[in-house]
């Protein structure tokens, strides 16, 4: 998603891009995302204005030509439920300081809850309502945007080497199937981001971290926003390797409910984990009771690209001349793509990039992270 | 040729299910969709966008496009749901759920 961003903003910069990827397009996490557009789970700080950043242009995306319902976008709004006095407290902090930062947050009291959800379950403490949070279907709008940039599209290419002048500028990559030249490289690989950093010469720590999606059968509009519990935020921020779950539930168009969210650090392991699986529709049932009477179709899996900070890495390696990242996003990345690829844009056209890219710098890792 | 004769099979004898009310004669052993099929019913739901006709594809209970209603129960994939004597099966439509 973030590559296919990044190749939309760099063809309508003016610029000839070409995009390589080492299976189809949303083969690796985007076709395993539920693609949230959220500022809702975000502190404020860097990430946060990326997002409000991104939200915006989405958008603008969707007000396009056809581009909106291609995509599944929805501006479907957010909703945090607390389930105690005291979480509710704590959402409510946090959520003034979203405000302080351009997020717009409103309150939901108990009694009120049920107009924005009338399927919630009772006797929880309150809520916040997010109404910028929006979703879009992840692989319709990677594709959708790879296709509107008009760059030139290599699949089934495996990226091997990047190429390098004496001196050291990027040339270009050598594929399995020949080589590429270009003055400039995204590395855009996502979870895989590591390897192709690791080529180049310029170490960047990706890790993945897994998580589950459960598919219900499809269902009538019974659940209307995004739904998650308060204590998601906090899974979010850790740095735990173990496993976590808080429930996050959201209808879609075409008809299934997907419920998520657990994390761990278990490697690329794709075998299927029912403990988690069980965790996932536990924490659904309690926000959204009705659930226990649907039937789960599937889960899928999937490997948010992780980095220590929690932030991506978005700009100019300096210590590759022409290589630039664009990865790191973990499971915000589709959310994140559109002001990621603009920023990667700007830096390639020599203009001022929309927002301060210091946070975001490849190279801020200690070598022993590495 | 007769698949029954085909395969050597003797299954026990005959009950009778509906579709729609109609009565329909199955046999044990035999899935919900293999049931249909034997009597002619090649198509028991309707999708959610279109209204376009369904019934079996993958036959293997992967693809979730044979979905039937079987005792009040929508989203059943037919496929894989073995009849049994009584049973009322119901052609869908969309989610199968009341709007």
């Amino acid at each position: 998603m973030v590559g296919a961003a990044c190749a939309l903003y760099a063809a309508r910069a003016g610029l000839d891009v070409t995009v390589v990827d080492r299976g189809a397009v949303t083969g690796g996490t985007t076709g395993a995302g539920e693609g949230n557009l959220l500022v809702s789970d975000k502190e404020p700080g860097p990430e946060l204005d990326l997002a409000l950043l991104s939200g915006r242009l989405w958008s603008e995306l969707a007000a396009e030509d056809g581009l909106g319902p291609a995509i599944e976008y929805e501006a479907k709004g957010g909703v945090v439920v607390a389930a105690t006095p005291r979480e509710l407290a704590a959402l409510e902090a946090f959520a003034d300081g979203q405000r302080a930062a351009g997020v717009t947050a409103d309150p939901v009291a108990a009694d009120r809850l049920h107009d924005l959800e009338p399927y919630l379950a009772p006797d929880l403490a309150g809520a916040v309502h997010y109404p910028q949070d929006s979703q879009v279907m992840p692989a319709l709008a990677a594709a959708h945007l790879l296709r509107a940039s008009g760059a030139r599209l290599l699949t089934g290419r495996t990226v091997t080497a990047v190429l390098r002048a004496p001196a050291g500028p990027v040339r270009g990559v050598r594929t399995d199937r020949g080589d590429i030249h270009a003055p400039a490289v995204v590395n855009a690989a996502g979870t895989w981001g590591a390897d192709v950093a690791g080529l180049a010469g310029a170490p960047l720590p990706v890790l993945p971290r897994r998580g589950f999606v459960l598919v219900t059968e499809p269902l009538p509009r019974r659940v209307r926003h995004k739904v998650y519990a308060a204590d998601y935020v906090a899974d979010v921020a850790s740095d735990s390797a173990a496993l976590q779950t808080s429930p996050v539930v959201e209808g879609t168009a075409a008809g299934p409910v997907l419920i998520g969210a657990s994390r761990e650090r278990v490697g690329f392991e794709r075998s299927f984990s029912l403990p988690v699986v069980r965790a996932l529709a536990e924490g659904a049932t309690r926000l959204f009771p009705f659930l226990s009477e649907v039937r789960a179709l599937r889960t899928y899996l999937g490997f948010r690209p992780y980095l220590p900070d929690h932030l991506p890495a978005i700009g100019p390696d300096l210590r590759v001349p022409g290589l630039l990242h664009a990865c790191g996003h973990e499971g915000a990345g589709i959310g994140l793509a559109t002001g990621t690829g603009q920023l990667i844009a700007q830096v390639l056209t020599g203009t001022t990039p929309g927002l301060d890219l210091t946070p975001f710098r490849p190279d801020r890792f200690p070598e022993e992270a590495v | 040729m007769n698949p029954l004769r085909r395969a050597g099979a003797r299954p026990g004898p005959a009950f009778t299910v509906t579709l729609d009310g109609r009565e329909i004669e199955a046999l044990p052993g035999r899935t919900v969709a293999a049931t249909l099929w034997a009597a002619g019913v090649t198509s028991w739901r309707s999708t959610r966008g279109a209204g376009r006709p369904r019934g079996v594809f993958c036959g293997i209970g992967v693809c979730f496009d044979c979905l039937v209603t079987v005792n009040g129960r929508p989203n059943q994939r037919a496929c894989l749901v073995p009849v049994r004597p009584g049973d009322e099966i119901r052609t869908q439509e969309g989610t199968g759920h009341d709007d």
